[in-house]
């Protein structure tokens, strides 16, 4: 079995990724700016609802109960689905799924598909796979096609172009859509993109989307989206594949009442995104006449074995967590090597590859807690964050200057008497280090953690020798 | 041979600890876990949100204009008397002179003597479709809170690709279709539920360009409702 999460194996580790990126200016300010206003936003729409407090609860506890019985739901899934008319293949990894997808559009004798905004196919690297049996993948999604224009990653789970800003774009919609003219309006841009899409929103016989949510009871899926990209995939082809993590399922209809309120908020900032589709396997008159759905593990359900960090499959792919992350804010998406990035990003890659790569995404926070206060579904990322350093640590891969200033830490803290030396140490080793009472780089190995850090010089006396010479002031 | 269905069935229950071999250790005596059991666990989630609106109808529909306005749309307020007028100023101000009704639509909503109502029949392909200015429909709910208009394409809206393809919407919700709160909206919306449903909350739009909520993309551009209220 080969799970694979986009090409995070072969990624380097965050602090060289994080380096590079934090050299390109013009990205940092895109970061910066669209996350800026992303923030504002969803804290406007979310402070206008009283209860969504009892909402977060709510969504964590459909989420906990579903991942508790998810093998009884996905079985309800797939009777529904099938009773409907769709199809439900099985998918142990990312290979598994390409080569089910491939056969289905094969079948057909069909050369290309449009496809809707999955992170999940990303998450497989179906385009590559598609594309290696000579079939052409248009994305549909505008951030999509400027990623998959530009030749470019996604560094953003909701809009994977968020590196990228209006001028750029339009350099890149002018070479690729080999368009004479375009101004530089963002209306220009969507106006050039309507016009790039439509014909092949028209022609094209198989559309491929992923699922925000995939319901147990009735066997529908329902796409959230704004463009009516997602509504062109999803209706007018005549063949219509759903790739969906197996971690997506709600129990019943009536759960999208709390869905459907924290994703959009939580996501764009919106009390409701333009459009929302639900559909149950095939309808005649309307829509495709041929319906799969590919539930997808690769990795997922060893991930449901440790209850600290099960929560971690709690995700609904909002992408809050990214834009009120410190560190994501700086770096961007591309520094975590993977196309889950931010703080959900660094706990869902690993887990994902069973810790055997990535290992480095669980440092790349914090530890704030930012993260924790703006998912809508209430998973603990700093939580599982500390448990995941816990098992690198445990299989011997932590950093190799952690694992020394661990061991000297551990050495010196577990007697008094080594302690003192210790501390009397640095205050003799600390001057030529001090610069008005401040130390803003260390020598060695502990010059990485000072890079990004100042700190307060030692005091001329530690507490212990304070306290002994207080007692023996007020005795004499 | 195993399938990998079974295979990952297998998986979720082992890491679950309710593989049949992790039974008897983890204190499980029942054969399964029925689905009552399940059913029962499912009853203990907190549901302490708000479920029913608190506005009185007038504040409703005010609400619900102002949400709809917020994402660019304009709102036409009438009496049941004045659809078909108020249908002809709309298109007139928009000038849309032909435009698509699904077969349910007859009678006094196209009364108006100027415009020309095109039935979608079956027929109709999607190139023919994106050929039309626009298409007028009714709704099956709306929800105030949220300004989302909900669509369970029946014979008066039309089927997907028909509110989907021409540049304009122009859509008519019935006070009584509008509801506060989006659960409201979605305990309504249940003996539906199998059917295709579509939300739509204001014109196309997009956020990917800078993260600025961009009108008009692929589906219809503009979005005109009429609101009727007697």
């Amino acid at each position: 079995m080969t799970v694979r999460v986009g090409n995070a194996a072969q990624a380097p580790d965050f602090p060289e990724a994080a380096k590079k990126q934090l050299a390109n200016a013009q990205m940092r300010r895109n970061v910066r700016h669209a996350t800026d206003v992303i923030r504002a936003k969803r804290n406007r729409v979310a402070a206008e609802m009283p209860d969504w407090e009892a909402l977060r609860e709510s969504a964590r506890q459909i989420k906990a109960h579903t991942l508790r019985h998810l093998d009884t739901y996905l079985e309800q899934f797939e009777k529904a689905c099938t009773a409907a008319g769709g199809r439900v293949h099985w998918a142990k990894d990312a290979d598994e799924a390409n080569a089910i997808i491939a056969a289905i559009i094969n079948s057909h004798g069909e050369k290309e598909v449009i496809k809707i905004k999955t992170m999940t196919s990303d998450e497989i690297r179906l385009n590559p796979a598609l594309e290696a049996e000579g079939i052409t993948p248009f994305e549909t999604d505008l951030a999509d096609l400027i990623v998959q224009l530009g030749n470019d990653q996604p560094s953003h789970i909701v809009v994977p172009a968020l590196h990228r800003n209006k001028t750029e774009i339009r350099k890149l919609f002018l070479e690729k859509m080999k368009l004479e003219t375009l101004g530089d309006q963002p209306e220009d841009l969507t106006e050039a993109a309507r016009r790039y899409l439509r014909e092949k929103f028209l022609r094209v016989k198989i559309g491929i989307g992923g699922a925000n949510f995939a319901i147990a009871e009735t066997g529908s899926v329902c796409i959230v989206e704004s463009e009516g990209n997602g509504r062109m995939c999803l209706t007018l082809p005549q063949v219509f594949i759903s790739l969906v993590g197996i971690e997506k399922i709600i129990p019943e209809f009536s759960d999208l009442e709390v869905f459907l309120q924290l994703l959009p908020r939580s996501a764009t900032g919106e009390r409701m995104n333009p459009y929302n589709s639900i559909w149950t396997g095939i309808s005649p008159n309307d829509g495709p006449k041929e319906f799969h759905v590919v539930l997808l593990d690769n990795g997922r359900s060893e991930i449901l074995a440790d209850e600290k960090t099960r929560q971690t499959l709690q995700c609904i792919r909002c992408a809050a967590c990214l834009n009120v992350c410190p560190v994501y804010r700086q770096t961007g998406g591309h520094a975590y090597g993977s196309i889950y990035s931010g703080p959900i990003g660094a706990i869902v890659t690993p887990q994902l590859q069973s810790m055997q790569h990535s290992q480095s995404l669980p440092y790349a926070s914090s530890l704030c807690g930012a993260c924790y206060e703006a998912c809508p579904v209430k998973i603990n990322i700093p939580e599982v964050l500390i448990e995941l350093r816990g098992k690198v640590v445990a299989a011997g891969d932590a950093p190799a200057s952690e694992k020394i200033a661990m061991k000297t830490a551990s050495f010196a803290l577990s007697s008094s008497r080594r302690l003192a030396t210790a501390q009397k140490f640095v205050r003799i080793a600390q001057w030529p280090l001090v610069h008005d009472g401040t130390i803003s780089k260390l020598p060695g190995f502990l010059g990485a953690w000072s890079e990004t850090r100042n700190m307060r010089s030692a005091p001329a006396e530690s507490f212990r020798q304070w306290w002994k010479r207080r007692r023996k002031e007020q005795h004499s | 041979m195993t399938t990998s269905r079974t295979e990952i069935l297998e998986k979720i229950r082992r890491s679950l600890g309710v593989a049949p071999e992790q039974r008897e250790q983890n204190g499980l005596t029942e054969d399964r876990i029925t689905e009552d059991r399940i059913a029962k666990d499912y009853g203990t989630i907190a549901r302490e949100y708000q479920h029913s609106g608190k506005l009185d109808p007038q504040s409703r529909l005010e609400l619900f204009s102002e949400r709809l306005r917020d994402y660019g749309t304009s709102v036409h307020r009438c009496s049941n008397q004045q659809l078909s007028s108020t249908i002809a100023q709309v298109l007139a101000a928009r000038h849309i002179h032909r435009i698509l009704i699904p077969p349910g639509i007859s009678g006094p909503w196209l009364a108006a003597s100027d415009i020309e109502f095109v039935p979608a029949n079956n027929g109709l392909t999607y190139a023919e479709m994106d050929k039309m200015e626009g298409v007028l429909t009714a709704c099956t709910a709306a929800i105030a809170l949220t300004g989302t208009i909900f669509l369970r394409h029946s014979a008066t809206e039309g089927t997907r690709a028909l509110t989907l393809i021409p540049d304009y919407h122009l859509c008519v919700v019935f006070e009584n279709q509008v509801l506060e709160t989006v659960p409201e909206a979605i305990r309504y919306m249940e003996p539906f539920s199998t059917l295709p449903l579509t939300t739509i909350s204001g014109p196309s739009a997009t956020s990917d360009i800078e993260m600025t909520r961009i009108k008009g993309v692929h589906g219809p551009r503009t979005l005109d409702v009429v609101l009727i209220q007697d």
